[in-house]
Parts: structure tokens; sequence; C-alpha cells
């Protein structure tokens, strides 16, 4: 035995005298090879249909060029247009508008999505086929789905109209949900939540199927309430899944464009006229490239910045 | 959980009354939610005078008009006209005469349809064969800068699409892709690819390394064993990513009806703009947005399980 591994470990000592074999080389760099030869497209695909175009953004947004007009000598304006955007009454106005879009969804999925996703954790006969059904809502098309909420929403023949007036008596023809001032915002908050709680809701759900059954266990045994488990375990356990839905569903509300412009287009006025909205009349029905690509980078560098904040703060809800 | 740990647990499950009111309310909402869906097919079957009927008709004899309508472009003719032409063949053509019309020939639904399926399939397999080599790399290397790099694949989800699509539409004119089905498989690949990357880094990183080092043993080169080892264990992974890719680029709108008008106009930006005399045809709105809705149901079904994971980007593994 001795004798073995002496010889061993003589093998070991001239095998770290030799250099690797040239075999080895190749293989190693072969690995480096490979990762790159696998890296490599996806990134220059990113910089072409994304980073170049960025920079192309942020250069014609210091200039006067107009897209209808692309023989025009292009004018270099600084940050003209950063400043006039920036004093806009009608850009405020559309961020207010966004920021009403914004919250009211984000915050009326978040609750009726965590109190979905409590009722189905109770795991009642069949819950696993109700899940799958509440779900469909949110993988259908949004613009698609959006244009026939149009069709639900048309008054005295709509059927929203219809059921609401079951319900309360009134005249069906007496309000338009996408055409009044008051009721318009309201309207496309609903369409929204009405796709969107299920997203809210499969990740509370996942939030509150991680929470291990000892931790109630304990409390039952110190005689904790139920409505004291719910804010001292269940809640504070589920906290960074229903955070993380908030930054999904912020993000992608502020982005908001296919639904809200199947369904009114902005209007009525400039009523629901939400970020995108304002993006895209300027860019692309008024031809104001210059001035677009400028709201565009702050509309970037507002998602971009606030996002940041919002996943700080979720790491240190995590880490808690 | 199984039985045995149910009673075991049996101080905290569930009671039975909680149990019943719950699935009480959770069947509500699910009914409520679902009536637009219902709503939807139901009006693809009515004639256009059922559909704006007031009050909304909930019994109506069931009518393929809808669809006739949404297959075909129609001229009106004097009744004269269509009682000398011989029997109508197919039941459409019945349905067209009784409004007084004749059916002039097919609409562009078809074209369209055909350009959502290219395109949503075109660039859910380049996404995926870009975002199944790079998560590799990504997960078996030792990249510089990985983090990084995963970071700035994920951060052009940050950009509004209506963003991205003023450069890409001067950048699609000067390169003469305005408009064309590759200019939107690229379009979507670059979207989707962020997706499938940290989809499937999550997938690959659950296989254990142990089974290639036994490949490379073997004699194995790297490539083989990817090929040979690593993606027949991914499949899964590779699978739900692809139905996620497909998902969007099959919903995607912004994009199209920003950047095509006509030869690779897909189906989200036609349906709106179904006409039939006199404003929009519902019914023939309903048909084409039931026939759109279908592949959906079917891969939503398929999906259930990745479904929390391929929405979080992978951040819920469950």
């Amino acid at each position: 035995m001795t004798e073995t591994s002496a010889k061993a470990s003589i093998a070991d000592r001239v095998a770290e005298a030799t250099p690797p074999t040239v075999a080895r080389r190749v293989r190693s760099l072969s690995d480096r090879a490979i990762a790159w030869l696998f890296i490599s497209p996806t990134i220059a695909l990113l910089l072409a249909i994304n980073i170049f175009p960025l920079f192309w953004t942020i250069y014609l947004s210091f200039t006067s060029y107009k897209a209808n007009r692309p023989n025009a000598p292009i004018v270099w304006l600084g940050t003209t247009h950063y400043e006039n955007i920036l004093s806009d009454p009608d850009i405020w106005h559309s961020m207010q508008v966004t920021a009403h879009f914004v919250f009211w969804t984000v915050a009326i999925e978040t609750v009726l999505g965590f109190a979905l996703a409590y009722l189905i954790d109770r795991r009642f006969r069949g819950h696993a086929f109700w899940t799958t059904v509440i779900l469909i809502p949110m993988m259908l098309s949004p613009a698609v789905v959006g244009n026939f909420w149009k069709f639900i929403y048309q008054p005295q023949i709509g059927l929203f109209n219809y059921a609401i007036t079951f319900f309360t008596g009134g005249d069906p023809a007496a309000f338009q949900m996408l055409g009044e001032v008051s009721l318009a915002p309201w309207a496309i908050v609903l369409v929204d939540v009405w796709m969107w709680t299920p997203y809210v809701m499969l990740i509370c759900l996942a939030g509150l199927r991680s929470i291990p059954d000892y931790i109630y266990e304990a409390a039952e045994v110190d005689r904790a309430s139920r409505w004291r488990q719910f804010w001292s375990i269940t809640v504070p356990m589920a906290l960074p899944f229903i955070m993380l839905a908030v930054l999904f569903r912020g993000i992608e509300n502020f982005k908001m464009f296919d639904m809200v412009n199947l369904l009114t287009g902005g209007g009525p006025g400039s009523t629901t006229e939400t970020a995108s909205i304002t993006l895209k009349r300027e860019a692309f029905e008024s031809w104001k490239t210059g001035y677009s690509s400028a709201l565009a980078i702050i509309l970037f560098v507002a998602v971009f910045g606030l996002a940041n904040i919002y996943v700080k703060a979720l790491n240190r809800v995590k880490q808690r | 959980m199984s039985a045995t740990s149910d009673q075991a647990h049996s101080v905290v499950a569930p009671s039975g009354a909680s149990k019943t009111i719950a699935g009480a309310l959770v069947i509500v909402y699910a009914l409520v939610t679902i009536i637009p869906l219902v709503w939807i097919v139901m009006t693809s079957f009515k004639t256009p005078p059922d559909s704006i009927a007031y009050p909304p008709k909930l019994i109506f004899t069931p009518s393929i008009e809808g669809y006739c309508n949404l297959f075909t472009t129609r001229t009106r003719q004097t009744p004269e006209y269509i009682a000398a032409l011989p029997p109508a063949e197919t039941e459409c053509d019945r349905v067209v005469r009784s409004r007084n019309m004749v059916i002039a020939g097919p609409s562009n639904v078809i074209p369209r349809f055909i350009n959502s399926i290219v395109i949503a399939f075109g660039s859910t397999f380049l996404a995926v064969f870009l975002g199944t080599i790079t998560a590799y790399g990504f997960s078996r290397f030792k990249v510089p800068l990985a983090d990084d790099l995963l970071f700035f694949i994920l951060s052009t989800r940050f950009m509004p699409p209506i963003a991205v699509a003023i450069p890409i539409y001067l950048m699609y004119r000067t390169i003469g892709l305005s408009d064309t089905q590759l200019g939107m498989i690229l379009l979507y690949t670059a979207v989707n690819v962020s997706l499938a990357v940290w989809l499937l880094k999550g997938f690959i990183d659950e296989i254990p390394r142990e089974y290639e080092e036994a490949a490379l043993i073997d004699g194995y080169s790297r490539l083989h064993a990817f090929v040979k080892v690593v993606l027949p264990q991914a499949a899964t992974g590779i699978a739900a990513t692809a139905i996620f890719c497909l998902i969007f680029a099959w919903n995607e709108y912004a994009f199209a009806v920003l950047l095509t008008s006509g030869t690779a106009q897909t189906m989200p930006p036609f349906i709106p703009f179904i006409i039939g005399e006199g404003g929009q045809d519902w019914p023939a709105v309903a048909a084409g947005t039931t026939l759109f809705l279908i592949p959906i149901f079917v891969f939503t079904v398929l999906l259930r399980k990745h479904l929390l994971r391929g929405i979080t980007f992978g951040a819920v593994r469950k």
C-alpha cells in the first residue's frame, strides 16, 4: 500500500513539473472560444437592434430632424428639446395621466391579486382548474382584447352598460365609459385590472406557498390569532414576492401603449393620453422625430431610474 | 402535498368551511373574468343586427356570417342581379346573398394570419437558438463581466416599445427592411432573446455539471457534450421558453402597428380595422379575435407549470 501511494506521489510530482499536455491546452482554449462563440451573437444582435438605435435616439434628441423630411438639413439644437419638454404642461399632463393609471392599476391588482392568491392557497377542491381559468386573460394580446372591450363598453348596445344598468336600474345610454372625461381613465384601469390581476395573483401564490407550515404551527402553539398570524407571518414573508409583482407591473404599465391606444387612443381630449401615446403622436403623427427622441430618452431614464431605486428597496426587504 | 403530511399539519390546514367560502369566491371571480371572452365567442356567431341588439342577446340563432365576412370581401348588387345568379354553392354564398351582396374575393385575413405565423415562429426559433447557446455560455464558463452582460441583456427590456420604434423605423427605412417579415423577425428576436437567455440560464443552471463532465472524460468534445447531454436535459425548459417567445411575438402590437403597413402586417394591427358597411363589423371582428386567441388558449394550458417562471424572467422558480 505505502509503495503504491509513494509511486502515485512521484507521478503527481512529475505531472506537476511537466507543462499541461497539448490536448488539455486545446480543450481549455476551445472552452473559451466556445464561450465567446455562444455569447457574442446575442450581444451583437442586441447591439444592432437595441443599443445602436438607443445612441441614434440620443443623437437625434439634440437635433431638429424630422423623419418625414429626411433631406432637410439637420440643425444641432443642443438641449432645447429637453428644456421644452420639461416645461411643457401637456407633457406634465400626460405624466399625470400615466401616474394615475400606474398607481391605480398596480394598487388594485396587488390587493385583488393577493386576495385571490390567499383564497386559492386554501387549496379547495378543483383549485388547479380554476386557477388556470383565471390566468387566461393575461396571456391574450392586449391589443386584440382591448379592441374588443371597446365593443363591450359601447353605450346602449354594450354588455358593460347593460350589466351596470341591470343592477342599478338606470338608462344604459346615460353614460359612456370611453367617451366621458370622468369615466375614461377608469375604463382603461378596469381593463388592465381584468387582464393583469392574474399576473400578480400567480406571483403572490408562489410567495404564500414558500412560507413553511412550521411557522404557522409555532404561531398556533403560541396562540396567536388568525388576524395576528396574517399580519405578522403571511404578509411579511410574502412581501418580497408582492414587491416583485409590483415592480414588473409598474414597469409594464408605465410603458403601456397597445391596450390604451385601441380603447381610447388617448381620448376623450387627452384624458387618457399616457406617456407612450404622447410619444407615438409626436413621433409618428407630428413627425417631430428630434423632439420625440428627447421624450423617449426622458421616459427611458425615468423607468430605469425608478426601477433601480425600487430594486434596492426590494433587496433590503429580502435581506431582512 | 401528500395525504399523510396533510394530516400531520392538520393544526394549520384550512378548515372545511373556509375552503368552501374560498372556493366559492374564486369561482365567482373566475366566472366574471371569463365573461368578456365568452362574449367574444358568442358575438362571432351572431348576425350583425343581432350583435348590436338591445338588450344584448344571450339566446340567438347561431350564424356563420361573421366568419364569412372575415374571410371575404363583398360587393352590393341589385336583387335582380342576385336572382339571376346560379344557385348558391356554399353556406357563405347563401348568407351573403341574403344581404343583397355577392362575394367579390378573399379578404386580407389569410395573408395577415400567415404573416403572424411566419414572424412568430421565425423569431421564436432564432431567439430560442441564440438564447440557448448564450445561456449555456453564461452558465458553464467563466465569462468576464458576466453579471454586467446579463444585466445589459435584461436592461433592453426597460425601453418603451415606442422609443425603440423611432430609430428602428429610420434604420429599417435606410436598409430596406421596412414592412418586411425579416425586419419584424429580427426585431422580435432582439426583444425575446433577453427573456430566453434569462429563463434558459435558470433551466441550464439546474442541470448537474457532472453529466457533462462524465461525457468530457469519455472523450466527447465540449460541443458534442452540449448537444448530446445538455440539450436533451434542457428540453422542457427550451419548450417552455419557446412558448413564451411565441406568445409574445403572436400578441405584439406596438411595433407591428408602427413598422408594418401591408406586406408584413400581423393580425393584432389588422383585426381592429375589419370594417363592414357603416362601421365596425363586430361579428367579423369577433370571429377574427376568436381564431386569433385559440392558439393562446392551447399554449396557456400547456404552459401552466412554467407560467410563473416565464412571467418573472426566471426570478421566481417555485
